[in-house]
């Protein structure tokens, strides 16, 4: 463990920040191709890929290999990885490698390190797994293909642009079709209706009920991803004006919020599990002790992370689910291609292929991931639609009615500074 | 003179040991003073030092590294001192002995994970003993693991260091008989564990030093063992300094190889109190000599040493024990003693998505195994053929690897293995393995090698046959045990690394070992469950093997069973 995949950022970056090999013959195709586009820059430095012409796209991604960075933590996902994989190769003779990351800022700095050595193409990232600051800070660096590539997508048609805003809107930064999207998530919390009775629906009842219930909750350690997520959570209920929140962090505007955000933090931490002295890693662990009964309420960005783990034997049939009345976070995760990525149309073949109904209504299935899908339903052919129609959605897992409504991610600014507090406010004790 | 090749297998392993050392280490200085160009640090500066001493929580840090590098190594010494001093012989002893391979082929993290579901509050021995014993229907509020002390990080690391020390005790002691010694220690009327202690325990402890500072060095600097059960807030210094070094922030790095140096000093100050420790030691043994006091009544002493060992095999089977059940478990709901239902899902799902990992840490294991078998090989008979021994010296530079902290100059290593251009290509992975594997398989092998009677040799030599001959039809038969017992050694080594393994593989070679310590992360106990078995499985068949081929290949040969040897 657990010297865990922590460190392969490092030496991943380290791996990359070297020439690449390349082949006299690709050196020459690259030069004449270069040659050929030098009217069009723009083409250029994306590889003289065009989206559009889709089955040139698919001649040209045959016999490449991706290399797929993606969360490795979850055996489902990896299975629905795999999964994918063996339906690309089979159809498009594309092959997947899934390379199952510990943390996707490893994979940003990887690719930040391929910047720095000046490794322009043949980088070692072909498609990543990602949102938010990640995709932010490589957005911002110039890190990802250079080209609006996503909406000319095949499938992109079926995305619900409309009615799910965050696809377009990635964490308040405009994602201008450098990611392709891939599942939803919001917040949302549960426990055994077995042992637990009542649960708060608000910040301020969780902790009263926190009070109440000493030692029976906690939350993951930030910078860990959902750990972050409740702190936001926390700082939009309890911001005076949470609308400063989607703007870049000001020092005052900072300061009204943090000061109610470790107010409230100070106030919860004495009524936590062992005290706040020590902190679950990440979603996982939080399941685990749950499951074990040391914390009564625990939370998930995956709606269907709950009764999915019904369905695997790790949580008890007897889980619910509820989420805040005020309403919680949302937001969309994302398939990107960087800068430099060395097998780009097998890449957006695989990202096409996540985004077909067939693998979203299966990425849908409780049995199988149980990510809510980003397509429009309604807008489906009508055997694509029976797909969605057959799923059934498990018993702890909250139907889109009954969530509230969902509160868009504060501008990723405010996550670096929470953070960095955080660790200086709890970090040691 | 006549170049032979042969002659120069000693120099090529002491180059193979002390040249990645060496320069990963200065790959990890320069940057600890601003210089790493890549990252634009092209001057020199003591700003990571100042950000490094800046850090919140270092000094405790520190003393969580310092403290169980020191702790863990006392107990698990004491331990077999007491094992070896009270029950050498007996049928304790003999099972002691016979549990050792298993214990060691547990991968360090499978142990602690075991270890951790075996003790939590919500744990199986609560779980056991609730509600019956305990009136517990809910776990209870304890801090273990994670403790901020570190005790949970000392006690795994306790019973996991253990049976090494063991072995190696055991690999030690015939050359130095404790048998008849301890007889005329005994009828001096010494105590038999007093007895054993001054007369057998400071010729055993020379001959054991070595490995005990590589158990130092390691319990300082570990990285997985601490993440399951050390302390959090703050970690103990080779997690912090690990979590730096994949920070997304890039000039964390800096900091980050700081870091490095620092825990290579802090490694350095371990070993240097336990040398203060033993000159202490050595002293108070000296004092209790003159003393003349026999401590003849040391019944309770034996006991407690008999219970304190029993206990940590126990608790090491138990740890080992609920994983196995995990991965076989249905549902599985505190404070049940075992799960409701057993199922074959979670085999049944993973099977598939073993193969790849399991073939290539066969692959890789294997390469590994086989060139530090034939380097090791080469230069114990040119040591042979040139009337020459490794010295002190040769020694410690084969300890070298296992005492600098692999996160102090691993990171420098990858940086000069890609500069030739061997990122991911399998033989560069194959090189960093046996930075690791080949001072396991020199070290089980040469002192068998030493104590083969040289008239054997002698007596092939007047008959007539080459050295080349001698070396094939005399030494290799009649070593062939420890040689394949050394190649199993070493193979486990290989299976186990799991830093070196990403590092110089980039991520790109799945093994079981990555696999499990990225599962792990998860914190599914069902997955870790299936992942640390078969992580056990590769090193156990490799030492199967060892024993099953030597019996096949002797079975017309009485003189060469074990028990006769």
């Amino acid at each position: 463990m657990i010297a865990r995949p922590l460190t392969a950022g490092y030496s991943k970056a380290l791996i990359t920040a070297l020439p690449p090999r390349q082949t006299r013959l690709t050196v020459l195709k690259k030069a004449v191709l270069a040659a050929a586009f030098a009217a069009l820059p723009s083409m250029v430095q994306a590889g003289a890929v065009n989206v559009k012409d889709w089955p040139a796209v698919l001649e040209k991604a045959k016999g490449q290999t991706v290399y797929f960075h993606a969360w490795g933590g979850a055996d489902r996902i990896n299975a629905y990885i795999d999964w994918a994989g063996a339906k690309v190769k089979g159809r498009y003779g594309v092959t997947i490698k899934h390379v199952k990351v510990g943390d996707t800022a490893n994979v940003v700095s990887q690719i930040i390190a391929e910047k720095a050595a000046g490794k322009e193409d043949g980088g070692s990232v072909d498609l990543v797994w990602i949102n938010g600051e990640n995709f932010a800070s490589l957005k911002e660096k110039g890190l990802l293909l250079p080209m609006s590539w996503a909406p000319d997508l095949p499938n992109y048609q079926f995305a619900d642009v409309k009615g799910k805003p965050t696809l377009t809107t990635d964490f308040t930064v405009p994602t201008d079709g450098l990611e392709s999207p891939w599942g939803m998530a919001q917040l949302s919390f549960y426990y055994d209706s077995a042992i637990t009775k009542e649960v708060p629906k608000s910040a301020t009842a969780l902790l009263d009920w926190a009070k109440a219930h000493p030692g029976r909750f906690a939350y993951p350690k930030p910078p860990d991803f959902i750990g972050s997520t409740f702190l936001k959570q926390l700082a939009l209920e309890l911001a005076d004006d949470p609308s400063v929140l989607s703007r870049p962090v000001t020092e005052e505007n900072y300061k009204t919020v943090s000061d109610k955000l470790f107010a409230y933090l100070d106030a919860l931490h004495p009524y936590l599990w062992r005290e706040a002295k020590a902190f679950p890693d990440n979603v996982s662990s939080l399941k685990n002790l749950l499951a074990d009964g040391e914390i009564e309420i625990a939370f998930t960005f995956n709606p269907g992370d709950a009764s999915a783990a019904i369905a695997n034997d790790e949580l008890p049939d007897t889980v619910r689910s509820f989420t805040f009345e005020g309403g919680t976070i949302g937001n969309s995760h994302f398939v990107a291609i960087p800068f430099n990525a060395n097998a780009k149309e097998g890449a957006m073949v695989l990202a096409n292929f996540l985004l077909s109904p067939e693998a979203q209504a299966r990425k849908q299935d409780p049995s199988i991931w149980g990510d809510p899908t980003v397509l429009d339903i309604t807008s489906l052919p009508n055997e694509d639609k029976a797909r969605f129609d057959a799923l059934e959605l498990g018993v702890a897992t909250l139907k889109p009615e009954d969530f509230g409504p969902a509160l868009p991610e504060p501008h990723a600014s405010w996550m670096e500074r929470l953070e960095k507090d955080w660790t200086s406010h709890y970090g040691v004790q | 003179m006549r170049f032979r090749p042969l002659h120069s297998a000693p120099m090529l392993i002491s180059l193979l040991m002390l040249g990645p050392v060496l320069a990963g280490l200065l790959g990890a200085l320069l940057p600890t003073f601003g210089w790493l160009p890549v990252l634009g640090g092209d001057s020199l500066t003591l700003e990571p030092v100042r950000a490094l001493l800046a850090t919140p929580g270092l000094a405790r840090s520190i003393a969580l590294s310092l403290a169980s590098g020191l702790l863990a190594t006392l107990l698990a010494m004491l331990m077999v001192i007491g094992l070896l001093s009270a029950w050498s012989g007996t049928r304790l002893f003999r099972w002691m002995v016979r549990m050792i391979s298993p214990l060691l082929s547990i991968p360090h993290a499978a142990t602690a994970l075991g270890f951790a579901f075996l003790l939590a509050p919500s744990g199986w021995i609560v779980r056991m003993i609730s509600p019956e014993l305990t009136g517990w229907s809910r776990p209870p509020d304890w801090f273990f693991p994670h403790d901020p002390y570190g005790l949970a990080m000392i006690a795994g690391l306790t019973i996991k260091e253990l049976p090494f020390l063991l072995l190696v005790s055991l690999a030690a002691l015939p050359q130095i008989e404790p048998r008849r010694t301890q007889n005329l220690v005994r009828s001096l009327g010494y105590g038999p564990m007093v007895g054993w202690v001054h007369a057998v325990w400071p010729r055993l402890y020379r001959q054991i030093r070595l490995p005990i500072f590589a158990v130092i060095a390691y319990a300082s600097s570990v990285v997985d063992v601490a993440l399951i059960l050390g302390p959090t807030n703050p970690p103990p210094l080779a997690v912090q300094l690990v979590r730096w070094m994949s920070d997304p922030n890039l000039s964390m790095r800096f900091l980050a190889s700081a870091g490095a140096i620092l825990q290579l000093l802090v490694t350095l100050a371990a070993l240097g109190i336990w040398w203060g420790g033993e000159r202490m030691a050595s002293r108070l043994l000296g004092c209790l000599v003159q003393s003349g006091l026999r401590f003849q009544r040391d019944e309770w002493a034996r006991r407690l040493a008999a219970s304190l060992n029993v206990a940590a095999v126990l608790l090491m089977l138990l740890s080992l024990g609920g994983l196995v059940l995990w991965s076989f478990a249905g549902f599985w709901r505190f404070p049940d003693a075992v799960p409701v239902s057993l199922s074959l899902n979670t085999w049944m799902r993973q099977g598939p998505m073993l193969m790849e990992p399991l073939y290539n840490a066969v692959l890789i294991g294997g390469l590994a195994t086989v060139v530090g078998i034939v380097m090791t090989l080469a230069t114990l008979e040119a040591q042979s053929r040139m009337g020459k021994r490794s010295g002190r010296s040769a020694m410690v530079i084969l300890y070298l690897p296992l005492i600098v902290p692999q996160v102090a100059f691993l990171f420098g290593l990858q940086l000069i293995l890609l500069t030739v251009n061997a990122s991911y290509a399998l033989w560069a992975l194959v090189f960093g393995h046996l930075i690791f594997t080949l001072p396991y398989i020199f070290l089980s092998l040469s002192d068998q090698w030493h104590v083969l009677d040289p008239r054997y040799m002698q007596m092939a030599t007047a008959l007539g046959r080459s050295a080349w001959a001698i070396f094939w039809r005399v030494r290799l038969p009649m070593l062939l045990r420890p040689i394949l017992t050394a190649a199993a050694v070493g193979f486990a080594v290989s299976i186990g690394q799991y830093l070196p393994t990403l590092l110089i593989g980039g991520g790109r070679w799945e093994t079981i070992t990555t696999e499990a310590v990225a599962l792990s992360a998860g914190g599914n106990r069902r997955l870790i469950g299936v992942y640390a078995l078969m992580q056990m499985l590769l090193p156990f068949v490799g030492f199967l093997i060892a024993t099953l081929i030597p019996t096949l290949f002797y079975k017309d040969r009485r003189g060469m069973t074990p028990a006769d040897r």
